[in-house]
């Protein structure tokens, strides 16, 4: 059979060297001193779970964001970008990356605000349209995470 | 069965029967390694579904005109088929139904509700697919039985010994796989039978992986209930079979009510037809049904012994191939008890990249849970890579597999 070893050039689009650091090493695996909000996601498609957990320091702002869970490259750099994304961001703003990092996968341009980082390399995800849900697990945990944060601060 | 007491199959002819396998794939000609999720079709399947469409489509069992008795015959001569093909001794044994999901639901409820109760205990095993599961659970909720389990080994085989325990405490019914989605492991299905039927219990057989790859007989089996889907079996989707020793229908109430499955109507009750028919409301998948009846006479003419030959043969080739990758092959080591089926663990790569590079080369796996994830929590993975082999499928093809699976290792570790 004569095939060639070389991987398809739609591959490499997939799996940039960006996203393959992310999932070799990815960020936001310690655990939180304080868990303000948590969420966990789960792909029906594979089995694959997300736990997400969020800290929110006195000033409102995201201070610690852990994402665990085992997944493939695609969700698991998806995860870690998202750690780095959120850090930092209040809940409206944690709200707004999200609802850009949505829109980009489900097919819309990459905005120019708010900044989305690393998840420019995930975009070549969109070529692959059953692989977008792997890319999407962390971020529709996100979601319930900051439902979670809201209805805690009501209580 | 010996992978050399019959003659090989002539692949290359029987691939000149399935079109699709002439495609390419991302540019690569295409690898189809993913029959257990389901089948490709001969030419003949998808010519007997549009002769029918195109010469005798009618209502089945309902109006006298020319094209209705067409439409009647040729799908009662397809339950007639499919009766001969699983050794059932009448074609009333058999109750069409979309698959087997829904047959393993229409026993669950048809004869579970009738005769399952409160404390009964309902046998299952360990290695079932979600569709021999979720039913029983409902059934359980319903009635308030407990469910009770048959664990399975290291090296994925039902304990044989714990069945043997479970059945002592004669349990309502033993609802088991007589070939794992997952692992392959063929099941001794009659032994099984036959000691639940010395325990008064009932036994459903998920014949779903078994029924297209090696002979069956319900007959010898001595089930009680025997379930598969077409299209695992060069069939159309959405039909399937309920095979029921006949004896079994006294016990049952009609399960979904409607049109064919009564016999009188009144506006406050209704009494119903004759079974297989009293199982079947609505219009069934008539078309499809004798497209399903191609596709058994295809498998016939190829022989099921040896299409389980050759399956064996490609499972060792694609086995023995991949060992060296230190990849973990979940299930029996032995090929011959596991023909057609290859789920493996890649370390350090995630089934969905180790099925998307393969899928760059052509090559179509299935990656995930498998519909089994009980099974997959055994055998403590979230997900699997799984490659299955069919008859027409080639030794090249079953050595691509491992050269995949070597690109894809390589790939990550650029």
């Amino acid at each position: 059979m004569n095939r060639s070893d070389a991987p398809e050039p739609a591959f490499d689009a997939l799996y940039r060297d960006i996203v393959l650091d992310h999932y070799r090493a990815p960020h936001g695996r310690g655990e939180l001193r304080s868990v303000s909000a948590r969420a966990e996601g789960m792909n029906p498609l594979c089995g694959d779970e997300v736990d997400l957990e969020l800290s929110v320091g006195p000033d409102g702002r995201i201070d610690g964001v852990r994402v665990e869970g085992r997944g493939c490259a695609i969700s698991v750099a998806s995860g870690s970008i998202l750690h780095d994304l959120v850090s930092g961001a209040d809940a409206g703003g944690a709200q707004r990356i999200l609802d850009a990092v949505k829109a980009v996968l489900h097919g819309g341009p990459l905005p120019a605000d708010p900044d989305l980082g690393d998840f420019e390399a995930l975009e070549g995800v969109k070529k692959f349209p059953v692989r977008v849900k792997c890319a999407l697990l962390p971020w529709t945990t996100l979601d319930e995470a900051l439902r979670d944060l809201a209805a805690r601060r009501k209580a | 069965m010996t992978a050399t007491a019959r003659p090989a199959l002539d692949v290359a002819a029987i691939r000149r029967e399935f079109p699709i396998l002439a495609t390419e794939a991302r540019g690569r000609p295409l690898v189809y390694l993913d029959s257990a999720a389901t089948s490709q079709k001969p030419r003949s399947v998808v010519e007997a579904l549009s002769d029918f469409y195109l010469t005798s489509n009618s209502n089945v069992h309902r109006s006298v005109h020319h094209l209705a008795e067409r439409a009647t015959t040729a799908f009662e001569s397809a339950r007639a088929r499919v009766a001969r093909f699983v050794g059932a001794p009448a074609p009333e044994c058999v109750v069409w139904t979309r698959g087997t999901t829904e047959a393993l639901n229409l026993v669950a409820n048809a004869w579970g509700s009738r005769n399952v109760g409160p404390g009964d205990a309902i046998l299952l095993t360990e290695m079932e697919h979600h569709a021999n599961l979720v039913p029983w659970q409902m059934l359980a909720k319903r009635t308030g039985a407990r469910l009770r389990f048959v664990p399975v080994t290291d090296d994925g085989r039902l304990d044989l010994e714990a069945a043997h325990a479970r059945l002592a405490e004669r349990p309502k019914v033993f609802a088991f796989t007589a070939k794992s989605n997952v692992l392959g492991t063929e099941n001794p299905v009659a032994g099984l039978c036959r000691a639940a039927r010395a325990a008064g219990t009932v036994t459903v057989v998920d014949g779903a992986q078994a029924l297209p790859h090696g002979p069956v007989d319900v007959t010898a089996l001595g089930c009680d209930f025997f379930a598969f889907s077409g299209h695992k079996a060069l069939g159309p989707m959405g039909v399937g079979a309920l095979v029921c020793r006949r004896e079994m229908y006294d016990a049952m109430d009609p399960w979904q009510g409607g049109g064919e499955m009564i016999r009188r109507v009144r506006l406050e009750e209704s009494t119903y037809a004759e079974a297989p028919i009293r199982f079947e409301a609505g219009t069934p998948a008539a078309a499809d049904a004798v497209a399903l009846a191609a596709a058994l006479d295809f498998l016939e003419r190829c022989d099921p012994a040896a299409v389980h030959a050759h399956e064996v043969r490609l499972t060792a080739i694609a086995m023995e191939a991949l060992r060296p990758l230190g990849v973990r092959i979940l299930g029996p080591e032995d090929p011959a008890d596991r023909a057609g089926i290859v789920t493996f663990d890649v370390p350090g790569l995630h089934p969905h990249d180790v099925a998307t590079l393969l899928d760059g080369r052509g090559i179509a796996v299935r990656a995930g849970h498998h519909c089994a994830q009980p099974l997959m929590k055994r055998f403590g993975v979230v997900a699997t890579t799984r490659a299955s082999f069919y008859l027409y499928n080639t030794e090249d093809e079953a050595a691509a597999l491992a050269d995949g699976v070597r690109a894809a290792v390589e790939y990550f570790r650029r």
